[in-house]
């Protein structure tokens, strides 16, 4: 099983190849945010390293959210576009699984935080167990408060990473109770090995969809969507 | 399919709120044109939601471009090009046709071409007409654009005038709002507007001083609103379709002259007119009489190539091509994107 991972759902842009148990190759930048830029030169350098036949992938594996709502995109139309060109399924796995995924094994719950911005994080909780990662929190957009509390009432030492962390450390640091450490550099942030690693995974349970199917999910409704809701809210809505 | 040598371009077009895809042989004739069009999304909005137009297009795109395969009757061995809009446009909303055509490209080692969205409705006029070669002047308005350019070669363009401020279809849309007819505002006043006087109200007809072919359309949007507010304090009601059609008649009329100078100054016997406004019927019978009186020959495309498509980004993309264009995997969206720029 041969697997394409894509990931420019935040601020890293990362594209890497897994082949059964084995990285062949990742490429991973987290320097400004020009993915549209890239992200396709990073997977051209991947398939000369590797000498690698696009034709021999089996599928394409791509962070689906949350994230960067262009970031999202970027990522996922060009999924869709390898997955048309090439007549490939594509897996979409979420952002925040993969990002746990990088601390796979460990002991303590996984906590991957990243800044949604609007006072919210998008934040899931992750434990391994027998050599898997199992849920403890599906992916959601909360305040960190709220985070705070939900990891305070599991009362498992957590280990936080992603790109929220240092905006919110210093809540973090004043509302956890737990025991708790932050990841280090080298695994911290998106990498597209572990999206191709999950993808792995997925296809073996069958996960697929057509290029086709696939859309981000963005965890959140577009502003104008949420300003109408809350609009219809205040007046009530319209009855026929 | 034929097989007679040819170029074959696939093309995208994800500027705004319509996503569509094109298959094009020799910039000139339609294999195939698929628009799915979100226009009823943005309604309720009164104009188009960027983030929910990026949104769509994500969830569209593979569709259409596989509709626009599947009608042309060909596959993507037949391709030899693709064509996208890299710019002008909505960032977000361009970017998804950009990352889909690069990957496409890359995936199948077809050359890519960026194609700019405002040469795309110029060569909309490529299609329809295929005796129509360079040099012209053409006049492109739409919602987002009002130019008034000399196509001078496949390429290469020399703007003569521009807007100072709103584009003539952003001024449609923003008066039909006022009146109460709604989004999109182009399509509903030129209707309405077949049953009114246009000389009942005389709107100002605005010159820019040092620049005899430019725009401008936000004192006339103004003087169309301050009418609305006169009527209103004096507790008079307005006539919906006075105003539509006297407005229309401003508008119209400044885009015609400038048209007809530019003809003048520069000895064409030929004018085009692009862009989605240029279905509006009345600028279509006005530019006919004036250039008629002048013997000019007048050329303008059907109303479903007038509007966003992707026919005329394959057109476009067509001369692109054999001008030797060639984009990198590094194609970026360019939202404020300006004509003739490579």
């Amino acid at each position: 099983m041969k697997i394409l991972g894509i990931d420019s759902s935040g601020l890293v842009a990362s594209a890497a190849v897994v082949q059964d148990d084995q990285l062949l190759a990742e490429y991973t930048v987290n320097y400004k945010k020009t993915h549209s830029q890239t992200l396709l030169p990073m997977l051209d350098e991947i398939a000369r390293m590797t000498e690698l036949d696009l034709n021999t992938l089996d599928a394409i594996a791509v962070a689906a959210g949350p994230g960067s709502f262009t970031g999202l995109r970027i990522g996922s139309a060009t999924a869709k576009g390898l997955g048309l060109a090439l007549d490939k399924p594509l897996i979409g796995v979420p952002t925040l699984e993969a990002l746990a995924y990088n601390l796979w094994g460990s002991d303590r719950l996984v906590c991957p935080i990243m800044d949604a911005r609007r006072n919210q994080v998008y934040t899931g909780i992750y434990y391994f167990e027998n050599g898997g990662m199992k849920t403890q929190m599906l992916q959601t957009a909360v305040n960190v408060e709220e985070l705070a509390k939900r990891v305070n009432e599991i009362r498992r030492d957590v280990i936080f990473l992603g790109d929220g962390v240092n905006v919110y450390r210093e809540t973090l640091e004043q509302k956890v109770g737990v025991g708790h450490c932050y990841a280090p550099a080298h695994l911290n942030r998106q990498r597209a090995g572990a999206v191709a690693a999950l993808g792995c995974l997925y296809a073996a349970q069958g996960k697929f969809e057509t290029a086709a199917q696939h859309q981000p999910d963005y965890l959140r409704v577009s502003q104008a969507e949420r300003e109408r809701a809350k609009k219809e809210e205040a007046f009530g809505e319209p009855h026929d | 399919m034929d097989r007679e040598k040819g170029i074959t371009i696939l093309a995208i077009e994800s500027s705004c709120d319509e996503t569509a895809a094109a298959v094009v042989k020799n910039g000139r004739e339609i294999l195939s044109s698929v628009i799915s069009s979100q226009i009823e999304l943005h309604k309720i909005y009164g104009g188009v939601v960027p983030e929910i137009a990026s949104r769509k297009h994500i969830e569209k795109i593979n569709q259409v471009i596989e509709e626009a395969l599947r009608q042309a009757d060909v596959t993507l061995d037949d391709i030899d090009a693709v064509g996208v809009t890299y710019g002008p446009g909505l960032v977000g909303a361009l970017l998804v046709g950009v990352a889909e055509a690069k990957a496409i490209s890359y995936a199948r080692k077809i050359p890519l071409v960026g194609v700019h969205h405002i040469e795309g409705h110029i060569s909309a006029n490529f299609i329809e007409h295929r005796e129509l070669e360079p040099p012209f002047p053409c006049l492109v308005v739409s919602g987002g654009h009002t130019h008034l350019v000399i196509m001078e070669d496949y390429g290469k363009y020399r703007i003569l005038g521009r807007t100072r401020d709103d584009a003539a279809g952003e001024a449609f849309d923003k008066v039909a709002r006022a009146i109460g007819l709604g989004y999109p505002g182009g399509p509903k006043i030129d209707r309405v507007a077949r049953e009114g006087n246009a000389d009942a109200i005389v709107f100002p007809r605005a010159h820019v001083a040092d620049a005899p072919y430019d725009f401008s359309f936000s004192g006339l949007k103004s003087a169309v609103l301050n009418y609305l507010n006169g009527c209103r304090m004096k507790g008079e009601t307005f006539s919906q379709a006075d105003v539509a059609a006297s407005f229309q008649k401003a508008v119209v009329d400044v885009l015609v002259e400038h048209a007809m100078m530019a003809a003048e100054e520069y000895g064409f016997d030929k004018m085009a007119i692009a862009g989605g406004v240029a279905a509006n019927s009345f600028l279509r019978t006005q530019m006919e009489r004036a250039c008629a009186k002048r013997g000019i020959t007048f050329y303008y495309p059907s109303p479903i190539l007038c509007t966003d498509n992707a026919a005329m980004i394959g057109a476009a993309a067509y001369y692109e091509f054999q001008n030797g264009t060639r984009s990198g995997l590094d194609l970026n969206a360019v939202p404020n994107l300006k004509l003739g720029e490579r």
